[in-house]
């Protein structure tokens, strides 16, 4: 058996760091969006937010981290301590899974090798994305049932509800996006809107929209954010987590966060395209690398959240219910039906 | 515990109960049952304490029961103390304590707006928007007598300080950022469907069930009551400002807000008739230095800014009171509590018990 180097960088070392900088990225990204988050607030909120640490407070995820480590982790007596152990990974674990078929940028050719920018390419990535990233509910709803609290109860139970009926929407308006594109692979689609010119954010808008509000609520973000609730539920599920353990919810809240900006931006707003691909006088915007246009779109989507948690109260839970009933089911049953019909014609 | 509902103890440490109150809820899933408030977390025995005390001496501590607007309080209080002695106050002092008390009102109603909307889940954001129109008042305050939130700001027989033109140009420029601050707030909330959804319908309460309720305040407002003791049974010269008393209809959560936005405008109103028309002369009556009020007893209600406060004074002839009763409009809007929260849902009870305005400092007394 002769194994030479090339194999060995190619084949093992850069899939290697492939996967050590797709774990990190999520992780550096929630610390990036801690200071987002608590800056951007403040800035609407006509405050100054945390500017001490470090330059304009960038250091502040960090000391938090820190705070986070050392602080006393309890377990309560009657707690089933098992399931309340395994939560915060299953919830953590199933965030940062999802992120192995995102493409955070397009293909890069150096030399004769082209490098890509994503873990694992798979015919049916999107499903597997959108099924690992479901998972993360059953993780809530461990923490909800074994911290043995009646407020951590109510959340695992609003949770469930919430959660499962905002996968329908989110089914049916993706399912636009792979009719429209014929694929069910992110790379695949994501080339699709390159080979029309147009994101399919102006194709198809009403998938967009549906897609997006479905989205925040699949991570539990205000205002849909009625499984943690604090005026009502003090925490929600994780009211009784402390230390890192309640980091791991933190993380895996923002690395949520973080994945739905990224499905976004994947599905309607051209992953790593630059805006306008096709049009020739912008040739010049293709020189600037795809994974940058990529964090240029997700940071827009990521301040989307912030903006709009800064701006509306709460949905109540029966709102919130019909909401997605009475309104976003029909509408995406509506909208794929429409993109269908229009499918066949063209 | 065999009942088939959910029991919860909502505080006393939660984030949203306003202060130490403890809410024995039982749940229908998410929808409320029964709700039993249990009080007593900042019960301090002030009425007690008050038997102790000289007539003077006891104003302070009237600060620290609604201490959102302590100068109501001390107006209340003090008013029934002249009214028991038959004093006759100046108009001017009676003037700067019409525009004192309308100040609080309107720190009150701006601060309650923050505190309902941040109920309703709203992050935050309102809460330092009314915060910051808050802190210009409370630098008023402090401009008039020193302090900023325990205010005691008014003494039996008068006003302590004159206002001049350096607090009266203050004044005036904090109406004007107010009524800016208000269209903006207006811009955010008023129209906002999650508002209304969180709001309209919530916590009704007909206008029959306020009354034997003895709701008092904005809250019976809302409800269509047109019951204002400003208006109705004038104190303080009120009968000589012009303004309107806004009431609601449906007497939900949103009419409630809609009653103190409008009460904040007519409180702006108020204000800037009594500084127009300040009269001049003396801000206190002459009082003996030792208070020796002749046996007898009193009644006397002003219309605070969360409702009717009464002082009830009983005085035996000596320089101290014999009993002070005190009924404050927290307490009695509290017991309406449960029928508002009634078949609506664990979110709402937090958003009705903000819309109440009740304060625990007054409650537990």
């Amino acid at each position: 058996m002769n194994i030479d180097i090339d194999t060995i960088i190619f084949d093992v070392l850069i899939p290697v760091i492939k996967i050590i900088v797709m774990i990190l990225f999520p992780m550096i990204m929630v610390m990036v969006m801690l200071w987002v988050e608590r800056r951007g607030i403040a800035f609407l909120q006509e405050r100054l937010g945390p500017n001490r640490v470090g330059f304009q407070g960038i250091l502040q995820p960090i000391a938090d981290t820190i705070k986070m480590l050392f602080k006393e982790d309890i377990i309560q007596r009657q707690s089933d301590k098992l399931i309340f152990n395994i939560a915060p990974v299953v919830v953590l674990a199933t965030s940062l899974l999802a992120f192995c078929f995102i493409p955070v940028g397009m293909t890069m050719s150096i030399g004769s090798y082209n490098l890509t920018f994503w873990v694992a390419e798979s015919p049916v990535g999107l499903l597997i994305t959108l099924g690992i990233s479901s998972l993360s509910v059953l993780g809530i709803v461990f923490a909800g049932w074994a911290s043995n609290s009646k407020y951590s109860l109510l959340g695992g139970l609003r949770s469930v509800v919430q959660l499962l009926s905002y996968e329908i929407p989110i089914g049916l308006t993706v399912l636009t996006v792979v009719l429209a594109s014929g694929s069910m692979n992110f790379i695949d689609i994501v080339n699709k809107q390159n080979e029309m010119g147009i994101w399919f954010a102006f194709m198809m808008p009403v998938s967009c929209v549906v897609f997006w509000i479905a989205a925040m609520a699949e991570c539990n973000r205000s205002p849909f954010d009625i499984v943690e609730a604090d005026s009502e539920l003090v925490a929600g599920f994780h009211t009784e987590y402390s230390g890192i353990k309640f980091g791991y919810f933190f993380m895996a809240e923002y690395a949520h966060m973080v994945l739905v900006s990224s499905l976004m931006v994947v599905f309607f707003f051209g992953g790593g395209l630059p805006i306008f691909p096709n049009v020739e006088f912008l040739w010049f915007l293709h020189y600037i690398p795809g994974f940058v246009w990529y964090f240029i779109k997700i940071m827009f989507f990521l301040y989307l959240f912030v903006w709009i948690r800064g701006t509306f109260p709460r949905y109540r839970f029966d709102g919130l219910i019909r909401l997605v009933w009475k309104w976003l089911v029909p509408l995406s049953l509506l909208n794929l039906i429409v993109v269908a019909i229009i499918r066949m014609i063209v | 515990m065999d009942s088939k509902f959910l029991e919860i103890n909502m505080g006393p440490q939660h984030p949203s109960t306003h202060g130490v109150l403890n809410l024995k809820l039982s749940l229908d899933n998410e929808v409320v049952v029964k709700v039993e408030p249990n009080l007593g977390y900042l019960h301090r025995g002030m009425e007690k304490l008050w038997e102790n005390r000289t007539y003077a001496q006891v104003v302070p501590f009237t600060d620290r029961l609604d201490y959102f607007c302590a100068i109501s309080n001390n107006l209340g209080y003090v008013l029934a103390v002249e009214k028991l002695m038959g004093l006759e106050i100046p108009k001017r002092a009676q003037y700067i304590r019409v525009i004192l008390t309308e100040i609080q009102r309107i720190v009150n109603h701006i601060g309650w707006l923050g505190f309902v909307t941040n109920d309703a889940g709203a992050y935050y954001t309102i809460n330092f928007y009314t915060f910051e129109e808050r802190e210009e008042y409370l630098e008023i305050f402090e401009e008039y007598v020193g302090a900023r939130l325990t205010i005691n700001a008014i003494r039996i027989g008068g006003v302590p300080f004159d206002i001049d033109d350096k607090l009266i140009s203050m004044i005036e420029k904090a109406l004007v950022e107010t009524e800016k601050k208000i269209k903006d707030i207006d811009k955010i909330v008023t129209r906002n469907r999650i508002w209304l959804h969180r709001t309209k319908g919530v916590g009704v309460f007909s206008a029959e069930d306020a009354v034997q309720f003895g709701l008092t305040g904005p809250a019976l407002r809302a409800s269509g009551v047109k019951w204002d003791i400003r208006k109705d049974i004038p104190y303080s010269s009120y009968d000589e400002f012009d303004f309107d008393v806004p009431t609601g209809t449906a007497g939900d959560i949103y009419d409630r807000y809609l009653v103190r936005v409008e009460e904040i405008k007519q409180s702006m109103r108020i204000i800037r008739q009594a500084i127009k028309n300040l009269p001049s002369g003396e801000i206190a009556a002459k009082v003996p230095k030792v208070l020796k009020i002749p046996e007898g007893e009193i009644f006397h209600s002003i219309e605070a800014p969360k409702g009717e406060l009464g002082f009830y004074i009983k005085s035996n002839g000596t320089d101290k009171p014999e009993r002070v009763k005190m009924k404050s409009p927290s307490f009695i809007n509290m017991q309406s509590l449960e029928s508002m929260c009634k078949g609506n849902m664990l979110a709402d009870v937090v958003v009705i018990l903000g819309s109440l305005d009740v304060l625990l400092g007054e409650i537990d007394k």
